[in-house]
């Protein structure tokens, strides 16, 4: 069997393979629900009712997207350079400690003054958590995979540290978790008794922004020369290393606005089960947009769906909600071989 | 101070050291010998994860403790074929390949875990392998009562690493796999097939990583439950590295650093609190990124390794 | 999948014990031929109508020949008219689109290298295919005993090694790690290699581009004894003169094609090269140089070699505007060290680069462009161009950060664009459009826009490295031309390359390497083929101290 490079598909064709890959994550998944004594049928059924069926799951979904198109965009920015960021989860619980240390009274500013500072804040604190490994990637070789998801559970374990310490809250009742930010460190909902809030909004114009510099800016093209080709951009003259520490600071800032959106915009507070693995699923959502930045908004929306989708579903048809995530790794899966398949024929002989 | 160094020197300290590194053990030489065909198997978290479940559900379902271990092995080895299925003759990135394959394992490992047993809040025990001393051996002081009441699994985890140590330099097919992770068209160039050697040992590297997370389940501990592995299957792979690919220097690795582990629990219980007990649970991670940074400068890497190979290439 | 793997792990089981050392190999006595007549002539190898493509290219395009018992045929060609392709259909690293390989009368599966060891045929590579962690005994013994034996029979297979090392003058430490083996030694390993499983025809994959005259002269030696012992040798090169010297019979590829077929003893070099190249080749005509001032000097520089090739210790160089300096030498001598440096890739130790009067203090590959040196670099896919990148990312990649592509940290893809078919235009480079990813070109095409970019900005100094490697005969003549055209504009080239004829037909001055030293320079002309061999070899007066 080899692979034998074809020119670029259509876009027809580009858009048809995330789609069959979809497809065939179905199926995989139906084995599952048919092994769960339901029926394929009604469970997906249920599945998108539960995620797009009324205004309030379409709005659940859309709330639970916000954080996961944080973290994907991270992941997009960085795998484009080849930057292996799997440490969006640590970098999000990052912003979320920065948050609350300035949100919770210690900065007595107006709401738009707070907000502003707060988010510059998070991202210097996500970035610099990502600048680690990049550093000790480009200066000593460690590979970052490691490295980053090694901090994940460092990081989780020094939240857990500073809940149970400084960052606790007195009127908590002894539960870890911290006081609750001030009104003016909160995100205001967009509409008024939902949960939806305008880090949502935020988020687009992140993924926006991501696509900008993606597309149109000499960073951008750094980044994906330097994720091509190491040896050849280094060649033409282009500072790998440097580009490399600017993705890092890039995918660390953004990861971190998903912790600052979540504490601000939803829970208000900092717990340790803040996020329910957003920052691994972020690399299921990036590589399923295929590492396009507004393709993020879109893949983050259709997997925080299925999450949202398969917790309704369960609470009726009795399948476990973790169908989800075996569906959302299939996704990744079936996904990377699709693209593969449009970039490379197979042939047998 | 003194009560900090007298714990070097208790059998107890050992025993747990080497029950501690055991499961390393297991998951380090499997991420190895994937490593020197030249295959990152970055699965090893959810494969770890299946091997427990597997492992114990089939004693839990009645099985005797032996099968749980083969059908442990056997599930990683599924998972290992998916894995090189992906990687090697697709040649699709290790990294993204990998971290799905632990997204996958590890969540379809809960979901039937979930439907197994629905309405459980405590998780059922087994009655798990129980130490086996040797006589006479077990005897010796300190080091012989560390090495020689164990259960059998730890001595399958040491009989392994000397079986992996004589495939890997003594057998041809240890030739081949050490090949094709040095230079597969070596490989090829001898009528071997790489896509077999490389597929071969991601699906015997991940049965064995199975039976790392098995142990936890039956040896170590007596049930299954969520996140029981982690980490540890990423703390291999720095094991893997720290031990510069060799099959001794790995099992030196890992019971170092379970030693380590072992000494900072019962270091956490003579501090009396005055230190946050996660700055001790931190230490096991923080060590391994360490020990990546002191030795990654000077590790020499199987050349190959995360390169994809088509036939024909050179 | 699992069924795949399954099959072949028995196949490698059965074949593995067939090829014991201890037992003689089936083709080591080849199948019953009646003594004497022309039966004895019967052919061992029989290639019929081969055909393969590639995409649009065709590669190979309906060729036949018999290789007969103790013939050495050598297989003469340009770069790209086919002949790797051939020999890795018949070694079953490709699959041929159409036709068959007979060996010794029974016709070989296709794609099966294994199949094709076990008929007898051992290849050496053009590239090594050995395991540079393991030792010679090691790779020697790899795939010839049982997949599933507990042991490794070391004894049997360091006496088998030592008794062909003996036989065949092949000496080399079977207990040595490869990767402290010299090019040489890695070579009489590789033949070993052959030989222990019993090859009764050897292919060899340009043998001598590694190797110095007087090694190249010790293997002309050891294929005598190998053909005295009946063997078959196909022998793959473009060198006239070494063709003239081992072979008996010639075969001369053109364009995939059989051009022609010749007795060795009945044709000439120049009959030979003008069926090579399809017509008179026309040396480029080549006016006096207008030789100018220094435009990069190189002052008593020192560097750690780069990968295989050796380090620099103290080296001086001068290249003058309006010449073309060529660089010979054997491959792994300092070439590609000297190259990463004035490519601005890699920081001298010590000593100091001077580009047009001015001293670099800090040394890049950006520097080097700002200085005003043109860079064509070795590996035009790993190095020269991202793949996965279009043609138009890709012209811009040296020069992305100057005012005529960005402006405050935007790209302008109009400026990239009209420049992309700029370049396709002047330099005839076939793509489908600027947006299409370069992987998908052929090298002659994007050895073309590599140049065009290079050359673009009207270079002080160009550093041409194996420029022409790998390229039909068409683009070989279409980058000289451009070479001598940018030196005609006055800037100053370091041309390296393996070809000597190159080296001889373009350079205004030579200058040989050796053990990473430079030889005394000489005109066009001075010295001869010989001389500059005796150079390569790293002795003969002229190694500058």
């Amino acid at each position: 069997m080899r692979l034998e490079p074809k020119p670029a598909p259509s876009l027809g064709v580009t858009l048809l393979f995330p789609i069959a890959a979809i497809v065939v994550t179905l199926l995989i998944t139906s084995l599952l629900v048919l092994a769960a004594g339901a029926s394929p049928f009604s469970v997906f059924y249920l599945v998108a009712k539960g995620a797009a069926g009324s205004q309030f799951a379409l709005l659940e979904t859309l709330t639970r997207a916000t954080p996961l198109i944080f973290t994907g965009l991270a992941v997009a920015v960085a795998f484009r350079a080849k930057l292996w960021n799997i440490g969006a989860e640590a970098q999000l619980y990052i912003g979320g400690v920065v948050t609350v240390v300035l949100g919770t009274g210690a900065l007595p500013l107006p709401s738009y003054l707070l907000i502003p500072i707060i988010m510059i804040a998070s991202m210097a604190a996500g970035a610099l958590l990502l600048l680690g490994p990049a550093v000790l990637k480009t200066r000593f070789g460690v590979d970052e995979v490691v490295t980053t998801l090694l901090l994940n559970f460092i990081v989780l374990l020094f939240v857990s540290m500073l809940l149970e310490g400084v960052l606790k809250d007195p009127m908590g009742l002894g539960w870890p978790q911290s006081s609750k930010v001030i009104a003016e460190a909160q995100l205001p909902r967009i509409i008024q008794g939902k949960r939806l809030h305008y880090g949502f909004v935020i988020a687009v114009v992140a993924a926006i922004i991501a696509w900008i510099i993606m597309k149109k800016t000499v960073l951008g093209y750094e980044m994906r020369a330097v994720g091509h080709n190491p040896e050849a951009a280094s060649f033409a003259g282009i500072p790998v290393n440097r580009v490399l520490m600017k993705t890092a600071l890039l995918s660390g800032g953004l990861a971190a606005l998903a912790g600052f959106s979540e504490v601000s915009g939803l829970k208000g507070n900092l717990t340790l089960d803040l996020s329910p693995g957003y920052g691994y699923s972020g690399i299921v959502v990036a590589m399923l947009a295929m590492l396009n930045p507004l393709g993020v908004i879109a893949s983050a929306i259709f997997v925080a769906g299925i999450f949202v989708g398969a917790d309704a579903m369960s609470r009726t048809a009795g399948v476990p909600s973790y169908i989800a995530q075996v569906m959302v790794a299939t996704a990744l899966l079936t996904m990377v071989t699709a693209i593969l398949l449009t970039r490379f024929r197979v042939r047998w002989r | 101070m003194e009560q900090a160094i007298e714990i070097l020197f208790t059998a107890s300290f050992w025993v747990a050291a080497i029950r501690i590194a055991s499961p390393l053990i297991f998951a380090t030489m499997g991420e190895l010998i994937c490593e020197r065909a030249g295959v990152l198997n970055l699965g090893i978290e959810g494969i770890m994860t299946v091997g427990a479940f597997a492992g114990w559900f089939t004693v839990y379902s009645g099985g005797d403790l032996w099968t749980g271990v083969l059908i442990a092995a056997l599930a990683g080895a599924m998972f290992g074929l998916l894995h090189a299925t992906l990687t090697v003759p697709l040649g699709l990135s290790q990294h993204v390949v990998g971290i799905g394959i632990t997204l996958l394992a590890t969540s379809l490992t809960y979901f039937t875990y979930r439907l197994a047993l629905p309405q459980v809040t405590t998780p059922p025990k087994i009655e798990p392998f129980q130490p086996l001393p040797i006589p006479g051996l077990s005897k010796i002081p300190i080091l012989g009562e560390a090495l020689f009441s164990q259960t059998p699994l730890t001595y399958l985890a040491f009989a392994t690493v000397a079986i992996v140590a004589w495939v890997l330099y003594r057998t041809p097919i240890g030739l081949a796999v050490r090949a094709a992770g040095e230079n597969p068209s070596a490989v090829e160039a001898q009528g071997i097939s790489v896509t077999g050697i490389r597929m071969g040992a991601v699906m015997v590297g991940s049965a064995l990583m199975a039976v790392g997370g098995a142990f936890l389940t039956m040896s170590a501990f007596n049930s299954f439950f969520f996140e029981m592995i982690n980490g540890r299957g990423w703390i291999c792979i720095a094991l893997v590295v720290f031990g510069s690919w060799r099959p001794g220097k790995a099992l030196l690795g890992a019971i170092l650093f379970a030693a380590f582990d072992a000494y900072q629990v019962r270091l956490q219980q003579i501090s009396g609190g005055v230190v946050p007990y996660q700055v001790f649970l931190m230490m096991p991670y923080a060590l391994s990124i360490l020990a990546l940074i002191l030795v990654a400068r000077r590790a020499t890497y199987p050349k190959a390794l995360m390169i994809p190979y088509q036939k024909g290439e050179r | 999948m699992a069924e795949k793997l399954d099959l072949h792990l028995n196949k490698s089981c059965k074949r593995g014990r067939r090829a014991l050392p201890q037992q003689p190999h089936p083709a080591a006595s080849p199948p019953p031929s009646p003594q004497g007549g022309g039966e004895a002539a019967a052919p061992v190898l029989r290639l019929s109508g081969i055909t393969k493509r590639f995409g649009p290219l065709v590669a190979n395009n309906g060729i036949s020949f018999d290789l007969k018992r103790g013939e050495v045929i050598a297989l003469l060609g340009e770069n790209g008219a086919g002949k790797t392709t051939l020999m890795n259909i018949l070694f079953g690293h490709y699959v041929a689109d159409e036709g068959t390989v007979e060996v010794f009368g029974k016709q070989l599966p296709a794609g099966d290298p294994r199949a094709a060891l076990d008929a007898g045929v051992g290849m050496v590579h053009q590239h090594f295919t050995l395991a540079e962690n393991m030792t010679v005994l090691e790779n020697i013994a790899l795939g010839t005993q049982s997949a599933w034996k507990l042991r490794l029979d070391r004894a049997a297979a360091r006496k088998r090694i030592s008794k062909l090392a003996g036989d065949f003058g092949l000496a080399v430490n079977p207990d040595a790690t490869v990767s402290t083996l010299s090019v040489g030694e890695r070579q009489r390993v590789e033949i070993l290699k052959a030989l222990y499983r019993d090859a009764r025809i050897l292919i060899l994959d340009e043998p001598t581009a590694v190797l110095t005259p007087a090694e190249a002269d010790a293997l002309f030696r050891t294929l005598k004894l190998l053909v005295a012992q009946g063997l078959s040798i196909i022998f793959i090169s473009h060198k006239l003169h070494e063709v003239m010297a081992v072979s008996d019979r010639v075969l001369v590829l053109r364009s995939g094609k059989l051009a022609g077929e010749q007795v060795t003893a009945e044709t000439s070099r120049a009959e030979l090269a003008s069926l090579m190249v399809g017509q008179e080749v026309a040396s480029p005509k080549v006016a006096e140089p207008k030789i100018g001032a220094v435009a990069l000097e190189l002052k008593s520089v020192s560097a750690a070699g780069q990968g295989s090739s050796h380090r620099l210790d103290g080296l001086s160089l001068e290249l003058r505007a309006g010449e073309i300096t060529g660089l010979a030498g054997v491959s792994g001598n300092g070439q590609a060290t000297l190259a990463a440096l004035i490519a601005g890739v890699l920081k001298p130790a010590s000593g100091e680069v001077v580009v047009q009067g001015a001293s670099m203090r800090d040394w890049s590959p950006r520097a080097a462009l700002g200085g005003g040196v043109a860079r064509i670099p070795e590996d035009r896919h790993a190095v020269g161009t991202i793949g996965d990148m279009s043609v138009t990312e890709n012209v811009i990649a040296e020069r992305y950060a100057t005012a005529r592509f960005s402006r405050r940290g935007f790209l302008d893809w109009k400026a990239a664009k009209n420049f992309a078919e700029e370049i396709i235009r002047d330099y005839d480079v076939k793509c489908p459009s600027p947006d299409a990813r370069i992987r998908l070109l052929s090298g002659g095409n994007m050895q073309k826009l590599i140049l065009g970019r290079a050359l673009d900005p009207d270079p002080a100094v160009i550093l041409a490295n194996q420029p022409t490697r790998g390229l039909d005969v068409g683009a070989v003549a279409f980058v000289h031309r451009r070479l001598l055209e940018a030196r005609e504009r006055g800037a100053a080239i370091l041309l390296i390359s393996e070809d000597l004829e190159e080296v001889l037909a373009l350079s205004d001055r030579i200058l040989v390497m050796s053990k990473g030293r430079l030889s005394s320079p000489s005109r066009r002309g001075e010295r001869t083929i010989r001389e500059l061999g005796e150079l390569m070899a790293g002795h003969g007066e002229g190694m500058a101290a």
